[in-house]
């Protein structure tokens, strides 16, 4: 796992095509946690080295506030990738994102091409993240290894489009061919302390699916989902957010520790009930959601 | 630097600027067209200017149709022209970036 990614919110990564200026300049505005900018599916053939250099330019020179910077690149079977790496890490890119990820050797295949460029220009060796992107049956059964593969690992998501045609099927609204898949993913991310995020979900018009799927995710305990429009942001923030009552049961979790932490007890309880570690985690989730969600001010002080 | 070949970065679209190089006659020229040019043709053209410096091209004719660019996308675009007329998209010069 990287270092200091554990805290990070992760709801939210939206799809940003590569050589879309327009795109480019209000891809910030949305309020996505993170911001995948695409070098990959989005961009024609003759255009890979125009968007390679627009998002370069608009990494080096645009504001985009708080959202985690992510770049998808393309794959390692094309002739594209090594630009790719050498520009967005010379840019400064928070994390690359591999597709087609089927094994810890193409991550090492991918690192140490980051190594290089990190020496080249003079960047901190271990700067750059990674994740991957997860589209076939081999990817899903190696999912452990891939989640584990390196200390630069942010998360792994799950490319639903690719990895049914893998599969023999497709898509089916109510999702249960992608099960194993989802739990596998999720899992291989926990067991390497690193984020899991859900496919997107393509048909933007259909918002009571996409808040099903959304509800279901969230259930199975994803950090977030992959989105292609920016409408979705605000329905995946609203599945996320914690209610009034797990906040007030949070505040009283960290009330409670904060007084065993003062009385100098080694155990803690709240209501006659042991305080032990997941429930404090938990407690500590809920606050982080809580603030990202608006629903209590810096200092946990509920709001409206 | 030496332009031989004519080459086209960019499209039409909203917020984007399309950038044609081809051989010049020792000097820089540009020709501009831009719903804004009479406020920011100066701008746009030095951005151009600067872009192609930082290359080494000292000659070349630019034509540029602009539609709202940010700099950032007009520096993308002539650099991403420029180095397709050089024939260098495959493998640019890192620096220049």
């Amino acid at each position: 796992m990287a270092e200091n990614t554990e805290e990070r919110l992760r709801r939210t990564m939206m799809f940003v095509p590569g050589n879309n200026p327009a795109m480019l300049k209000d891809a910030g505005i949305y309020g996505a946690d993170s911001i995948m900018f695409d070098l990959e599916d989005a961009v024609s053939l003759a255009e890979k080295d125009a968007a390679r250099i627009l998002v370069y330019e608009a990494l080096t020179t645009q504001n985009y506030g708080d959202a985690e910077l992510v770049v998808r690149i393309n794959g390692l079977d094309t002739p594209f990738w090594e630009n790719d790496v050498t520009a967005m890490v010379k840019a400064g890119i928070e994390v690359i994102r591999l597709p087609k990820t089927e094994s810890a050797s193409m991550l090492e295949q991918l690192e140490n091409k980051i190594i290089e460029v990190e020496n080249n220009f003079g960047i901190p060796v271990g700067t750059t993240h990674m994740m991957a992107a997860i589209e076939s049956a081999k990817g899903v059964l190696n999912a452990v290894e891939i989640a584990n593969a390196s200390d630069r690992m942010i998360g792994i998501a799950l490319s639903a489009e690719d990895y049914t045609t893998d599969l023999k099927t497709h898509r089916y609204a109510d999702g249960k061919e992608l099960e194993f898949a989802r739990n596998m993913i999720l899992n291989a991310a926990r067991s390497a302390e690193i984020a899991a995020f859900d496919t997107v979900f393509s048909n933007v018009d259909d918002v009571e699916g996409f808040m099903r799927e959304t509800n279901f995710v969230h259930q199975l305990g994803f950090d977030g989902k992959s989105l292609v429009n920016p409408r979705q942001i605000p329905m995946v923030n609203e599945v996320y957010a914690p209610t009034r009552k797990e906040i007030l049961h949070a505040k009283s979790v960290l009330a409670a520790i904060e007084d065993a932490r003062i009385k100098g007890s080694g155990v803690i309880s709240m209501n006659g009930q042991m305080v032990d570690r997941p429930v404090a985690l938990r407690a500590q989730r809920v606050m982080k959601l809580a603030k990202a969600s608006g629903l209590v001010d810096e200092d946990g002080v509920l709001l409206g | 630097m030496e332009i031989e070949n004519t080459a086209l970065a960019g499209t039409l679209e909203s917020s984007d600027i399309q950038i044609m190089i081809s051989k010049g006659d020792g000097k820089i020229t540009i020709e501009l067209e831009s719903d804004v040019k009479k406020e920011f043709g100066d701008e746009i053209e030095s951005v151009i200017k600067q872009t192609l410096a930082a290359s080494n091209i000292e000659s070349a004719k630019v034509k540029a149709v602009d539609k709202g660019a940010l700099n950032c996308v007009i520096r993308a675009r002539t650099l991403t022209a420029a180095n397709r007329a050089l024939g260098i998209a495959d493998k640019p010069s890192w620096e220049v970036l």
